[in-house]
This record gives structure tokens, C-alpha cells and sequence, in this order.
């Protein structure tokens, strides 16, 4: 007797779940929502250019360094070159001319990504790698921050202004008390919804954490890494600010101001570029805490949240060599 | 309601055939007993080609200590003895005997009433289990003598029978509990004597709610077995899983349940072995369920050992015409037939038909590093790394990341959003570290 259809035969399991990487990707696209629509809000025509333009270009180079320099099967729609292209806009000010933008998505796309054999094979944050290498080539593009509201209908010619922790920065090298500097940032409350200087996506503390809350909900990412990063810059800036309150912000005010938080849920949060076990993440979003904190205070940059990630991002494969899974079975327990 | 805490996943269930009665299967014309039927040596034949034998009546003798005795499971003429495809789809020795009526031994007490009062020392019922050709009904197929037998200075504690039946689609053991409650519950005490343990458990997941009212209620006529309701995670029914969700123990890496104080059997192997001591009846039937999406007709039948298991499907309705695999098994750790006419044996728990839609693996696509295999992994090792690590052939150091811990539960392939084929590296490197730890030891 022989069976009529030819079966399959393969090893089990013989049933696969729903994930898929494309869902993850698209899940994170979603999570991102809020924050955009904040800066829709508050940067108007710039975001929404800037944005367009990084996505584009992001995906284009994908596709086309996929069907004529690696001749692969195109990975375009698993939604990773359209998450780098909204992260690598996330990152840059919203007046950034195009060619930039541009050029930052071949720098994150092509170098950071593609040259390593593609998603899943790159050591470094591609979004990152385009958003520091386009603030050193064109530091003065990449610097200058667009005022909230007032410039909602101009792109290119909009009015900027300072970021609060540049307006800090400056401040204090020039000797100017904290007290006084402090007028001049927009008060918490207005930080906290997003009415602030700073890079398009950056801004709303509160859109980021709706759409950290929906990944963490969605299993996408855990929580480990953005609070362990969250907690390690309160905690330092936290020291430093009882030991001189006249000299050093307030931790709520480093929290709040920078990318810091962009950076704790949707950057540093990237999981082919962080740690794989849970005490690795919290070991890693510690490191991007204290290196921010370090840059941000001693340091001659106002931000330091996109180095303090790509610093981490190198010390991952070492993390992972040391810290393992708890072993079942690895010690006798009884009762 | 307990479960195991680290790892696990929750597959469709799909139990479509939990309300279908054990039915008798029909006999078949010939029935094919391979000698390799349980895990360790094969057994020996004791029968010649033309002899006559009756069902229940030794036709191969264990060969070892890990070994286990085979039994005719029909009456009829030894046609002959030669190798034969097995489920694996290599040919391997097998006795095969033609059908001719249904004569059983006299020794045997083929009635359905439920015998309870067999006075013997533990000894003699290991001994008689022995006897009867019983092993791990599960599907591992394990002589059961083999875990009644503790070592010296060990200690059983415990007796855990597992009813939790895990792998979707299967039924079998459900059913069981249901129509055989009572005998399993026999069979349980008898395993307790056999131990010398004053307690046991048996392990229910929450999904077979009738099936734990059933048991709770006979506990009370049996002092000492009470059922643990247990959350529904696969893989509950691993031993060392099932063994930490219900008593906390943790079985240390490369070590056996006994090392704990603890010993686990099915509630089939429970069952077989109230008929091998109260009924004299040898492992020669088992209950199978047949079930798949698109069946329209599912069971669960009484069968001969050896019975070739496509009349299992022809009696459930035959082949749908969109069937792509055929599992012996349960579709998480089951085994795709190459071909539909190799016998059941001990271990075949269930045949799941799988329709071509879902038969197909998904293309494996890079690692984007999600942590999702380690998350599942109930034995806390990282699947992602022991793929790359079997990719590049690095055999010594999946040995110190501890593939050996490996049960094969296909959780991390399950879960991959990447499709991965994160258990067939991990089974390559198993293979091969083994074949290191034994050329080792020489």
C-alpha cells in the first residue's frame, strides 16, 4: 500500500508560531505614531519632509543595494529599512536639507547595515551610525534646532533656536548660574507633552512612553533597557544634583530634555544590537546611562545619548559571552 | 494553579477529537513487530517462521537490562521475520504475523472488570512489569522497569503520574483518564508499592477539566494520590518540567528524576501496568488518537500493537485529499512519516494529519537577535547560539553551552519569528557532542 500524495517529511516541530520578523518591524512602526504626530504638531512641514524623505531613501537603498551589489532576495517589506528611515528622522532636526537626509540613509543603510550582510548582522545601530556620522560631517546643519510651533509652515528657513541642554551647556561654560539658565528652558510640563528645541522625534516624553508602553505590550521589547537607563541617568544626575543643586540640573530635567528617552525605548532598545538575556540588558542600559551622563556633564557635546548607544552596542557580543541564562537545573534545588 | 516558571509556549490546542470515546479497532490482516520497538536494546525473537501463536503469548525476548520483552499481539501464523521499514523509514528487523481469529492465552483476564486486590511485594510486581513488556507510554517508549529499579543509596519520594498531554491535538491519555480512571489509579498504587513511596501525584493540565473532576472524585478512594491541576504550557509533560511544576524539585543538569526522589510514568504506562499485574495482560494494545485540521471524522482507537497505521486512517475516514504530512506523534515532537504503512507501536500516542498548508517549514530568514528562543527555552540554554554554533561546527563549545540539556521540545523553533531551524542545529550538535562524550569515556 502507498500513499497517493507525496508527503512531507521534515523534523519537528511541526508547527510554527505567528510571529514574524515583518510583524515586529511593523509593530514598531505603529509605536512610533505618537511621537510623529507630536512632531507634526510642533515642527508642521519640516517633520513631515524630513521624515518622508529619510524613509525613502532608507528603503530605496535597500532594495537597490539588495538587487544589484549583494544580488539577495529583496528584505524590503520585513519593515526594517522603514523602521531605520523613521528612527534615522527621529534623530536629526527638522530643517535638515535633503541631501543630507540622503546622505545619512546611504551611511545607515549601506555602511551600518547592509555591509555587515544585512538585518540581524549589524553590530551597530544603523539609524545611529547615519545620525553621528551626518552630526560630524555637518555639525552646524546638524546643530541647528528649529523653534516648536513658530516654524510649523517653514522647512528649510525656519526659525531655530537652542536645545535646553545646549542652552545649559553654553551657559555654564560661559559662567552663567544655573538659576538663571533655568528661565530661559521651557518649563517641565511643556517638556514632558514636547514644546521644546530638539531633534524631530526627541521631543515628547509623553508620545514616547505611550508607544514604549504599547511595545513593551506587545512583547516587543522588555522593560529592562529602558529602565535601567532611565533609572541610571536619575540616579547619577540625582548624586550630582545633591552635591551641588547650584551647579547641576535636576534629574527630571535631564530626563526630560535630549533623546534621552527616544533613546532608552526605541534605540537602544534595538534588539539586534543589544544583549539577549535580561541581566546583559539591564547591564547595558546601566553603560548608556552613565556614558550620556558622562558626555552630557564633562564632556564638550550637549547630548551624548546616540554615543552612548553605539559605545554599548560594541560591548554587547562581550556581554553575552559572560552573562548567561540562569541554567534549569544548574543548581540542586529541593522542596 | 502551578506550572513550570521559566520558558514554555502556548500552541493552538486543537484537541478536536477530546469528545470521541476509545472505540476497538477492527483487527488487522498482519501485523509487523519490529525488534528495536522501545528505546535501548532490541529484543530477541523467540519465534520461528510458521510457528502458531496466540495473542498475549512472548514472541522476543529483552536482551538487556534497557530492554523490554515483546508480545504477539494477534493470534496467527509467523509469516516471516525480516527487516522492514519503520516509522523512521529505515528498514529494520521485524517479526510479522497474519491475523487468524482472536485467541487469546487462558492466563489472560480479558474481562473489563475492574480487579483491585492483588497482594504482591514490590519485587514481584517490578517482575512481572518486566514480564509483560511495558514501556514509557508517552512516546519515548522507555522500559518502565528500568525507572522502578532505583539505584543504590537513591530514594523515590514521589510517584508523579503524568496526564498533562501536552502536544496539541492528541487525545489519547485524555480519554484514558476518562474511561479507565479507575485502573489508572489501580495502576498508580501498584507503582507505589513497586517504589515504596506513600505519595503520588498525578498531573493534570487545566484544559481536561472533566478529566481532572474524574480523577479528583476516585482520589478519594485512594489514600495517598491526589491530582495537581497544572496551567496549561507546553512543555508540561516533560519530566523534569512536569517534576518542577509540581514539587519545586529541580532535576540538576545531566542527572535523572530519582536524584530528586522522584519518579514520573505516564498515565498510560499506569494503566498498562494495572493489566500486566491485575489482568496478566502484556503490552500488546495502546490507544491512538487519529485526528487532523481537516479530518472530518476524529478518533481515538484501541489498537494492536503493530497494526499498520494507514487502516488506522482509513477507519477514521482515510487520507483528506489536502494532506501534506502525516505525524506519528504529537506536530511538536512527533515524527513525520515518509510513508503511511509502517506499524504503531508502544510509543504511537496519536497520527495527526497535517493539510499541505501548514506542512511546509517557513523560509529561515536572518537572526535579528529577538531573544524569543531564550525566553521559551524551559532549559534556560540560548537556542540562537547553539544554531551558530552548529553552523560553524563549534561541537566543544555547544558541549560547555550545554546542548545536552536539550529535551527537543521545539519551543525555540516554534517561536522564531525568523523561522529558524534553531532544533536541527541543536539536534546535529547533540548528536555529535555525544559522539565525543563516548569516544571520552573509551
Amino acid at each position: 500500500m502507498s500513499a497517493t500524495n507525496l508527503l512531507t517529511v521534515s523534523y519537528s516541530p511541526h508547527l510554527s508560531g505567528t510571529e514574524s520578523v515583518q510583524k515586529i518591524m511593523y509593530r514598531v512602526l505603529i509605536a512610533m505614531i505618537p511621537a510623529f504626530a507630536v512632531s507634526l504638531i510642533f515642527f508642521g512641514l519640516g517633520a513631515l519632509v524630513v521624515t518622508s524623505i529619510a524613509v525613502v531613501s532608507c528603503m530605496a537603498f535597500e532594495y537597490l543595494i539588495n538587487r544589484f551589489m549583494l544580488k539577495a532576495e529583496s528584505t524590503l517589506w520585513d519593515g526594517s529599512a522603514a523602521v531605520t528611515g523613521v528612527l534615522l528622522a527621529f534623530n536629526v532636526p527638522s530643517n535638515l536639507p535633503v541631501w543630507m537626509i540622503i546622505i545619512g540613509s546611504l551611511v545607515a543603510i549601506g555602511v551600518a547595515k547592509m555591509s555587515f550582510g544585512g538585518l540581524g548582522k549589524n553590530p551597530f545601530n544603523p539609524a545611529l551610525v547615519g545620525r553621528v556620522f551626518l552630526l560630524i560631517s555637518f555639525p552646524v546643519q546638524m546643530t541647528s534646532w528649529p523653534k516648536a510651533i513658530e516654524s510649523r509652515l517653514a522647512y528649510l528657513d525656519a526659525t531655530t533656536g537652542a536645545t535646553p541642554l545646549a542652552i545649559l551647556k553654553e551657559g555654564i561654560k560661559n559662567g552663567q548660574p544655573l538659576s538663571e539658565l533655568m528661565k530661559e528652558i521651557p518649563g517641565y510640563a511643556q517638556m514632558f507633552i514636547g514644546n521644546m528645541g530638539g531633534s524631530l522625534g526627541e521631543i515628547s516624553a509623553l508620545a514616547l512612553i505611550i508607544g514604549g508602553l504599547y511595545l513593551i505590550y506587545k512583547k516587543v521589547i522588555t522593560w529592562h533597557i529602558p529602565v535601567s537607563i532611565l533609572a541610571t541617568v536619575g540616579l547619577f544626575t540625582g548624586i550630582l544634583w545633591m552635591i551641588d543643586p547650584g551647579k547641576y540640573a535636576d534629574p527630571l530635567f535631564h530626563l526630560l530634555a535630549g533623546g534621552i528617552i527616544l533613546g532608552a525605548i526605541f534605540m537602544a532598545t534595538d534588539m539586534v544590537t543589544s544583549p539577549m538575556t535580561p541581566v546583559g540588558q539591564l547591564i547595558f542600559g546601566a553603560g548608556i546611562g552613565l556614558i550620556t551622563c558622562l558626555i552630557r556633564i564633562f564632556g564638550s557635546f550637549p547630548e551624548g545619548v546616540s554615543f552612548a548607544i553605539l559605545i554599548m552596542n560594541a560591548f554587547v557580543p562581550l556581554i553575552d559571552k559572560y552573562v548567561k541564562p540562569k541554567r534549569f537545573g544548574e543548581e540542586l534545588k529541593n522542596g | 494553579m502551578k506550572t513550570f516558571p521559566r520558558g514554555g509556549v502556548h500552541p493552538p490546542e486543537n484537541k478536536k477529537a477530546s469528545g470521541s470515546p476509545i472505540e476497538v479497532l477492527p483487527l488487522p490482516k498482519v501485523v509487523c513487530i519490529h525488534l528495536a520497538h522501545h528505546l535501548g536494546a532490541p529484543a530477541e525473537p523467540v519465534v520461528a517462521k510458521g510457528d502458531a501463536v496466540k495473542a498475549g503469548q512472548l514472541i522476543a525476548r529483552s536482551t538487556g537490562f534497557v530492554s523490554a520483552n515483546l508480545h504477539a499481539p494477534v493470534s496467527g501464523t509467523v509469516q516471516k521475520i525480516e527487516p522492514a521499514p519503520d516509522s523512521s523509514g529505515y528498514k529494520r528487523t521485524a517479526i510479522f504475523i497474519e491475523v487468524q481469529g482472536d485467541e487469546w492465552l487462558e492466563t489472560i483476564d480479558r474481562t473489563t472488570d475492574v480487579i483491585n486486590s492483588k497482594e504482591m511485594s514490590s519485587a514481584d510486581i517490578i517482575n512481572r512489569i518486566t514480564q509483560m513488556g511495558i514501556v514509557g507510554l508517552g512516546g519515548a517508549t522507555f522500559p518502565s522497569h528500568v525507572k522502578l529499579t532505583i539505584p543504590k543509596g537513591k530514594k523515590a519520594e514521589i510517584l508523579i503520574i503524568n496526564g498533562v498531554e501536552c502536544e496539541p491535538y492528541l487525545t489519547s491519555d485524555h480519554r484514558l483518564m476518562l474511561e479507565k480512571g479507575e485502573e489508572i489509579l489501580i495502576g498508580a498504587q501498584l507503582l507505589m508499592k513497586a517504589l515504596q513511596v506513600n505519595q503520588a501525584v498525578v498531573g493534570i493540565e487545566n484544559n481536561k477539566p472533566d478529566a481532572i473532576r474524574h480523577l479528583t472524585e476516585l482520589c478519594n478512594r485512594f489514600p495517598g494520590i491526589r491530582v495537581e491541576v497544572l496551567k496549561v504550557k507546553y512543555p508540561q509533560g516533560g519530566e523534569k518540567q512536569l517534576i518542577k511544576a509540581i514539587t519545586g524539585r529541580e532535576v540538576p543538569s545531566g542527572k535523572l528524576p530519582i536524584d530528586v526522589g522522584v519518579v514520573v510514568h505516564n498515565v498510560g504506562t499506569a494503566f498498562a501496568v494495572y493489566e500486566a499485574i491485575n489482568k496478566n495482560k502484556p503490552l500488546v494494545e495502546r490507544v491512538v488518537t487519529v485526528t487532523g485540521k481537516t479530518m472530518n471524522r476524529t478518533a481515538n482507537y484501541l489498537v494492536r500493537i503493530g497494526t499498520p497505521i494507514n487502516e488506522l486512517i482509513e477507519a477514521a475516514g482515510g487520507l483528506p485529499s489536502d494532506t501534506g504530512k502525516v505525524i506519528s506523534g504529537g506536530p511538536m515532537m512527533g515524527r513525520a512519516l515518509p510513508m503511511i504503512d509502517v506499524p504503531v507501536t508502544k510509543g504511537t500516542s496519536g497520527i495527526v494529519m497535517m493539510p499541505v498548508s501548514e506542512s511546509n517549514r517557513r523560509t529561515s530568514l536572518n537572526c535579528i537577535r529577538c531573544s524569543r528562543c531564550n525566553s521559551v527555552c524551559p532549559m534556560g540554554l540560548e537556542p540562537y547560539l547553539l544554531m551558530s554554533l552548529g553552523e560553524a561546527k563549534r561541537w566543544d563549545d555547544m558541549e560547555i553551552a550545554k546542548v545536552m540539556d536539550c529535551m527537543e521540545c521545539g519551543s525555540c523553533s516554534y517561536t522564531c519569528p525568523s523561522g529558524r531551524p534553531l532544533l536541527d542545529y541543536i539536534r546535529l550538535g547533540k548528536t555529535s557532542v555525544n559522539r565525543i562524550i563516548r569516544s571520552r569515556s573509551k
